[in-house]
Parts: structure tokens; sequence; C-alpha cells
């Protein structure tokens, strides 16, 4: 594909259009990015933005003030930082719901105002598990709209559209683009209309990604499955090591079979990811593990080929309260690894020798 | 470290001064010296750039050599390579050798007086009578280009040694991850990294690694004033694709033996050539220095009308020249990749007018399958 570095487009005549007018409306390499997103996630139409959050930013267009929206609550960082100072000063409110827990989803689901449901599932970084056939069978038929990030599972694990739900929003800059080289977002939406509002906000507001990162985004595509496939299987060993492992007090990972949740992706038989996180005896060793790892990098982000760990508390989720961060597990004990696709016994030895 | 893991962390798995998971692409063609009198690690980006220094030590690091170094062509880093030598000296040269290797050396290095001998790789016994006290190289592919012979690797280093010969291979369709032949003694390995190690049929890239460091500055010194570099562009795109160079090898090898079973089993295939079939030729030796087949299989369809008819019909392989991409390939060796080649030469060689070579990508099998079934039947 190539990579149409151009910012407009001229026109065979007045009145006429090649199909491409300007960039920001639409690119080649975008538009083949977007294709390729919709067509992955079994979608209608996709949408290709500068960054995860501008993805999710263009979604929330939406809605509009005195509109309330159901949030997982241990959500990402960002995602709720973009909810709590953005939007809810504009008179958007969210609120925050366990969304692995059906009945409390039921009963938020009947507060006033709700036009939309937007669930992280697995959840960042306690990967914890939404029900997301059960939810968009219950939104629906008030016309509440679904909304997945599915930036942990992508197209190969998970399949949110065929699930009932409406629009799925990624950070493909994670497993979708896959090298942490790349700063991407990506929406698909399943209907039309849907289609023709993301579309139209997409151009208004002009969060679009360049036809670059659109390029290497297409190429990091190309080896998704492969990718996914061999971290998941390193992530199943490391979890089951972890959980063996004197120090460790507590491992989540939804192919566990203690992780309760598992049943729900078990359904699709498509996997359970490559995020794992954990919970070692003492914080004081935090310090020691961060900086003696050797194969894993110590960095923010997730889903590329390198196998990144990091410290929720201080990086992902500052931005979250400390009472609410302790009511849901996210304490100063709490790591959180991105597996990727190296030799799994390399990836263990690395983790034996600081543990 | 496994190579699955080298291939992730051998270069410069993170930018020094701000912890970039991914190198910065340097795309600057001088360094400013902070003091005039004492040169930084870096001048002029043809005598070296950070980026392509951390491809070249990622593929030095992947081939267990000494030093690595990036070209902005196979063939750039070929010719390189054969500038090492000087006019009077004899080259002994696999007879199945990539048809532009054949190209410069009969074509351009003649004319240098590089003298060159075509032997069978494959058999030691003949190949060594070709060597006479002005031989200073052996120069052999194996798996060979498009037939897939296979030639003993310990075998030719051995004979290297005992002649005072530099043996130089070139590892393109194996890949560090399958074979390393500077583990089994040879001193060169070059590499068309457009191929599996960029995999992606995005780019243009060469790479030579040596064993030894002396031999290394030497080539070193060529690739500076020659300058057929690598960009920072294309050097950080090679180091992109490697890092799934593991798993697509496993991949489309996987796929690339199910489809030559498959093609073994058609009526209008006359022969089937891949490492990986137990009839193959060569293919204990293969086992013994190789860690797989590989993803290139040869087939031989009886004539020229019958490989266009394929190449006209397949709908999902790209009719193109190449090979080692995501994407299946399919070529025409007798006008594609062995075009140059004189057509008595070329038959000699086996390299018949019926002969196909399909590079197998990461499509799914089933579909391959279905594709080439279609367009044979």
């Amino acid at each position: 594909m190539p990579i149409y570095q151009t910012a407009s487009f001229s026109h065979p005549a007045l009145g006429q259009s090649t199909g491409f007018d300007y960039s920001r409306t639409s690119n080649p390499t975008r538009l083949a990015l977007e294709e390729t997103l919709a067509g992955a996630d079994g979608g209608f139409k996709g949408f290709a933005f500068a960054s995860g959050l501008a993805a999710i930013d263009t979604v929330l267009h939406l809605f509009k003030a005195g509109d309330r929206l159901l949030v997982t609550e241990d959500l990402y960082g960002g995602t709720f930082r973009l909810l709590d100072k953005v939007f809810r000063p504009l008179g958007f409110d969210a609120i925050y719901v366990d969304t692995s827990n059906i009945e409390a989803v039921k009963e938020a689901l009947r507060q006033p105002g709700v036009k939309g449901i937007f669930i992280e599932t697995p959840s960042n970084p306690l990967l914890r598990i939404a029900d997301i056939r059960a939810i968009a069978s219950l939104a629906r038929p008030h016309g509440i709209l679904t909304i997945v990030d599915n930036t942990f599972l992508t197209p190969v694990s998970q399949r949110p559209l065929a699930l009932g739900a409406d629009i799925t929003v990624y950070s493909a800059t994670k497993y979708l683009a896959g090298h942490n080289d790349v700063v991407a977002g990506a929406v698909v939406v399943n209907t039309p209309e849907l289609a023709e509002r993301i579309g139209f906000f997409q151009n208004a507001i002009g969060a679009i990604l360049g036809p670059q990162d659109s390029w290497l985004t297409l190429r990091g595509l190309k080896t998704l499955p492969l990718r996914i496939h061999k971290q998941q299987e390193n992530a199943g060993r490391i979890a089951t090591w972890l959980g063996t492992h004197p120090h460790v007090r507590r491992v989540y990972y939804p192919g566990l079979p203690s992780h309760p949740g598992r049943d729900i992706l078990d359904r699709e038989h498509l996997g359970f990811g490559s995020m794992v996180a954990f919970e070692v005896d003492s914080a004081s060793r935090i310090p020691g593990i961060l900086s003696g790892v050797k194969v894993f990098l110590f960095a923010e982000s997730l889903g590329g080929v390198e196998s990144l760990i990091t410290y929720p508390a201080v990086q992902t989720h500052a931005d979250i309260a400390p009472d609410i961060r302790d009511r849901l597990g996210i304490n100063d004990r709490l790591l959180r690894l991105s597996i990727g696709i190296e030799d799994g016994n390399d990836l263990i030895n690395d983790l034996a020798a600081i543990l | 470290m496994k190579t699955q893991t080298k291939l992730i962390h051998s270069g410069r798995d993170r930018d020094p001064y701000t912890g970039a998971s991914s190198i910065p692409i340097y795309q600057t063609s001088t360094f400013a010296q902070p003091d005039p009198e004492h040169r930084g690690p870096y001048d002029y980006a043809r005598s070296g750039n950070p980026t392509r220094e951390a491809l070249e030590h990622s593929i030095a690091a992947l081939e267990s050599g000494a030093v690595g170094l990036a070209f902005s062509s196979g063939m750039a880093a070929t010719s390189s390579v054969l500038l090492l030598f000087k006019p009077g000296d004899h080259l002994v040269v696999g007879s199945d050798i990539y048809g532009g290797t054949y190209r410069i050396l009969t074509g351009l290095f003649k004319r240098w007086q590089l003298d060159v001998t075509f032997a069978d790789s494959t058999d030691q016994e003949s190949f060594q009578r070709a060597i006479t006290p002005a031989t200073k190289a052996l120069f052999i592919e194996t798996p060979a280009n498009p037939l897939l012979n296979i030639t003993d690797l310990r075998a030719m280093a051995a004979i290297a040694r005992n002649h005072g010969l530099l043996a130089i291979t070139d590892n393109t369709f194996m890949t560090p991850y399958l074979q390393r032949p500077l583990e089994l003694g040879f001193d060169i390995v070059v590499h068309s990294a457009t191929k599996f190690l960029g995999g992606h049929s995005d780019l243009i890239a060469g790479l030579a690694v040596t064993r030894d460091e002396a031999l290394g500055r030497q080539l070193g010194a060529i690739q500076n004033a020659f300058g057929a570099i690598l960009g920072p562009q294309d050097s950080w795109l090679v180091q992109r694709g490697m890092k799934t160079l593991g798993v697509r090898m496993e991949a489309q090898q996987k796929t690339a033996g199910e489809i030559a079973r498959w093609l073994q089993g058609h009526p209008a295939v006359k022969h089937v050539y891949y490492p990986g079939l137990p009839d193959h030729h060569g293919r204990n030796i293969h086992e013994r220095q190789a860690a797989g087949a590989g993803a290139v299989v040869s087939f031989e369809l009886g004539g020229r009308p019958a490989v266009l008819k394929l190449l006209k019909q397949t709908k999902l392989t790209l009719p193109a020249v190449s090979l080692g991409g995501v994407e299946s390939i399919l070529s025409y060796p007798a006008m594609m990749s062995h075009a140059a080649l004189p057509e008595s030469e070329r038959l000699e060689r086996g390299i018949t007018n019926g002969l196909a070579r399909l590079s197998v990508g990461l499509e799914a099998k089933e579909d391959l399958i279905a594709d080439l079934e279609s367009a044979l039947n």
C-alpha cells in the first residue's frame, strides 16, 4: 500500500472528485487501514485516529450534556481522566460500575439519563471479565449504546460486535500495531447510521491518523494473529508459573482456572490474551524488580512484541483516587506484565532471577 | 538467550537517551562534533548511523558473528563482499548461485579480472577440483535457489580451511532463525534482507556478517568507501520486520510443508522440490545444519504454458519476483530470477521452462491450496 503523504488531492474538473479531496476527510492509506480494521472486527465501518484516546474522545461526542454513561470502574486511567476532567465539566457524567457483575450492571442501567455503556474487558489492570453478550442484550431494548474497548484482546481473541456491541474502540498502539512504535487509535461501528455520525465527527474534530502511522499499523496487522497466539501461549505459561512462586500473593490472568470470568471468555474459545497482573508479598520488592529485569522493559504501554512490566499504581492508574485504587485492588504491590513474543523460558528466567 | 528472544532484544531494544522502545530513526547525514580534536562516535551517516548500527548489531548477534553491516540491497552486500578481492584472485562459486550474483560475477567483476569457476557445491569432489593456487574464496548458497539443492556447510567450511580460503554463503532462504553458517565454520554470511528478514515485501536491503573482527573491519572500510549503505528509514523497517521473523518463519514453514506434500499428490505436478520432503536430495545434510526446511517450495509442471496458466489463474499468490514476505509469491524462475542465465546454462542446472517457485506466506493453508487447486485443474 503506498504511503499517500499528501494533504490535498487535485480535482479532475469542477464538481468532480477522485473520491479523495483533503486528507483529514479521507486518505487512501488511512482508508486501507480503516477497511482492514472493519473487516477484522466484522463491523460495518472502521475509523483510524491519532491515538486510542482520540478514538474514545470522538466516540464520546455521540453523547450530549445531560446524558450519562455507565463505565467499567477499573478502567484505563487515560479514559478515566478524559471522562472526569474533560467531559464531566461539560455536563456529561459517568457512572462507574463493576461490569463483571451483571446484576450491578442491570441495576445501573435503570438510572435516569443513561445513554451508553462503555466496557473495558478484560479490565485494566485486574483483568476482570464482562459478559458483553449479556450486557448488550440488556442495553439494546433501552436504546443504550454498548461500546467495548477491545484493546486487550483484539479481534483475534474477542469479537464484541458479533456479541451484540455497537462500537469497538482500540488503542491501536498496542496489539494491533504491535511493535511499540506507533501511537494510534481505532473505532469500528456496526451500523450505517453510526458510521455516518462517527465519520462526521472524525472529519469535524479532525483527530485523524496520519498516512505514515496508518501504513505502519497496517504492516503490524499482517502479523497480528501470529503475535497474539505466541503471546497468549507465553502468558499462560508465565501466569501458571507465577502462581507457584512463594513471593507472589496473587495472579490475575483470565486463562487461569481460578479466574472469575474465565468461563465467559472460554465460551468463544478464542483465547485469554497476554496481559498478566500479579501481586507480590511486599511493596519493598517493587524497586528491585523494576530495575532488575533484563528481558522485560520497564515501561508503560502494552501489546508489543517486547515484554513490558508496569507499576499501575504509579504509572497507568495514577489519576484514579487512592481510595478507589485500594478498593479495586490496584495497590502498591501490584505489577502488570504485557507478555511479548520472546522465548517463554527466557521470560520466566528473567522473572525468576529478580523474584 | 534463545534466537526467538534475540530477535526482540539483540539490537538496541531501547534508546539509551530516552528509553524509547523503538530505536529512533536518525534521519541525518552529519553529526556535530563537540570537540574538533576528538571525533565523536558518529561523524557522517555513510560511515555510521545509530539506526543502521542497531540493525548491524542485531544481525551480528543473530548470526553469531563479530561484525554486521547493512547495505542498500542484497546485491550491494554481495558486491561489497566481492570487493574484498583483487584482480587475479579466483573464486569457486556454487553453480546454482542466485542469478543476480551470477550476473555481477560474469559481467561486472569479470571486467576487474576476478576469476570465477562455477562448480556443483553438492558434490564436494568436483567442487574441490575447481580450486586453483589463485583461489581465495568459495561462495555457495544452501538451500540453493530455485531447486533447493542442499550443500553441506560443515564440509564446505572444512574445504575452505584446508585450502586457506574464505567461506562465503548466502543465507537468505534460511535466515539465522533456521541456519547459522558462521557457527559451522563459515567466514561471511550475506543476506538479501528484502526477503524473510524484512519480511513484508516493503523494502530493499542487504546484510553481511563476518565471523571475525579483522575481516569485519576490512568489509566495514569497503562499506564506507564504496558507500552502498542502507538508509535509516529502511534500517528501522528491517528491524521492525525482524522482530516477528521467528513467528513468521514458524508459520510459513509449517504451511510450506503442507503445501509441498499436497503438491506431491497432485497429478499435474511432476516433481516437488522442498527440503522438508523425505525424498528431497540432501535432506539429511539439511537436517544436520538447519532447524527447519524454510518456506520456499519449487515444483515442476512440465512446460511453459502450464506455468503461465498457473501464474494467470491463481488469485491469492502474487505473480512476482522476490520471496520471503507475509504474502505468498509465485514466480517463474526461467523468466524472472534466473532470466540472466543463458538458456543452455539454465536448462543444464535443471531450471526448466516448467518450473514454478512458491514462496509461502502467512495466508491460511486451506485458502492457498484451494487457490492452487483451482488454477492447476
